[in-house]
């Protein structure tokens, strides 16, 4: 029966992001003792005072909001940092900086309850919002390379959110694609020969619409 | 090959927990139901009842509240995995419960209760479909599975799109992939990247666990 497949079953809700990006690592210095903690999720501890231990991010920001502990800012969330990964960003218009798969979420978590842990944290904000911005904006441009030869999409260093955002919008294009160009391309032998970046091209074949 | 060691390895050192959130994510983003972590299931089950015992008892010890909290979060997150994981698969039982009732290798991907939710859901949906709208059509056009008897195959079961794009990373370098039947989609497929392909394609990757579903 004529229909597509219900994108429904196979959304994840931004939350459900969030909570797979909880369980990153992350270092805290404890201002209490506590013995080692023993969980299902994995061992974490014993807790002195004063001596840095890792944790997942939700264990971090429950203790912090106990006031139990400080959170040391993540190495890739200075300012130096995050400037060079902007400066990087603008001046590849097609490639992605690597950057922590979760790092929208983790900079979210950290901004909301672990401000004051954070040096600089107006500037970093805002850093990180740039850079957000010059990267959604490079996968928009992308979006619009995708023709009926697109058989596959390489997004290397994507984050997950980004990957959330543009997933529903992507593979109903993809999938609108290959379903009214897929009948014309098997009968197309492939006399193009062998090419450099076989990921974006599957033949001759006239665009629709000239840019 | 060393790869295959490298995988083993992985395998052995991932906690339950990441276990779970990837059979999790993977059955999120698979079209198909995938096949059901018997294992894996009842380990977590076992250490969720564990940590359970164990915080009644910390509730009687007077146990710091902190760390009562702190344990009852790592049970609540754990549980939420495994009821999500669980409730996914019975809304894809429910979607295609025809489709999967007459295939054995879908079958066999189930759970034993699954399989019997399966069962009494196919059954209950035949029931209904007979008694509120297929017992007043014509004869040759009151078949559950078919539109009419000159349908030459089941046409009227929902499918689940097996071609639908799916975004996945894969953890070792797979190389060159095929993708189509005929040759002329290749791609290299290199570890830690993000690639968005046709499921069919990568399918037996997934049930390999050589690439995760994202």
């Amino acid at each position: 029966m004529a229909g597509q497949s219900d994108p429904h079953l196979s959304i994840f809700s931004p939350s459900e992001v969030e909570f797979v990006a909880e369980d990153e690592i992350v270092e805290i210095v404890p201002n209490i003792r506590m013995d080692a903690l023993n969980m299902i999720c994995g061992d974490f501890g014993p807790f002195f005072p004063q001596i840095p231990t890792k944790v997942p991010l939700w264990l971090a920001v429950a203790l912090k909001k106990r006031s139990k502990c400080t959170i040391r800012t993540p190495d890739w969330m200075t300012v130096d940092r995050l400037t060079q990964v902007l400066e990087a960003e603008r001046e590849s218009p097609r490639e992605f900086q690597p950057l922590p798969f979760h790092y929208i979420e983790i900079s979210k978590l950290l901004f909301d309850d672990a401000r004051d842990d954070i040096s600089d944290a107006y500037l970093v904000r805002s850093l990180i919002e740039d850079i957000r911005d010059v990267r959604f904006h490079k996968v928009e441009t992308g979006l619009e390379t995708i023709s009926g030869r697109t058989h596959a999409v390489k997004l290397k260093n994507l984050s997950a959110m980004e990957v959330n955002i543009v997933r529903p919008f992507m593979v109903r294009t993809l999938q609108a694609f290959y379903k009214h160009d897929s009948p014309q391309m098997i009968q197309q032998a492939d006399n193009t020969g062998s090419r450099a970046t076989p990921v974006t091209d599957r033949g001759p074949r006239r665009d629709l619409r000239r840019r | 090959m060393s790869s295959w060691d490298d995988d083993d390895s992985a395998a052995a050192a991932a906690t339950d927990v990441e276990l779970l959130k990837r059979a999790w994510r993977n059955e999120k983003a698979a079209p198909e139901i995938l096949r059901f972590d018997s294992p894996l299931v009842s380990r977590v089950r076992e250490q969720i009842q564990l940590l359970e015992e164990t915080l009644d008892d910390f509730a009687d010890s007077g146990v710091d509240d902190l760390v009562v909290s702190l344990y009852q979060m790592d049970l609540d997150r754990t549980l939420f995995l495994l009821r999500s994981y669980l409730r996914l698969r019975l809304q894809k039982i429910e979607k295609y419960t025809m489709h999967i009732s007459r295939s054995d290798d879908l079958l066999s991907r189930l759970s034993q209760q699954e399989r019997r939710f399966a069962k009494s859901c196919a059954e209950i949906m035949e029931k209904h479909l007979e008694q509120s709208v297929l017992s007043k059509l014509p004869y040759g056009y009151d078949s559950v599975t078919r539109q009419s008897l000159s349908s030459t195959e089941d046409d009227m079961v929902p499918e689940p799109q097996l071609d639908t794009f799916v975004f996945c990373k894969t953890k070792s370098d797979v190389g060159a992939f095929q993708l189509d039947d005929i040759g002329e989609e290749v791609v290299d497929l290199v570890a830690d990247d993000l690639y968005v392909l046709r499921y069919k394609s990568i399918k037996g990757l997934v049930e390999g666990g050589r690439i995760d579903l994202i």
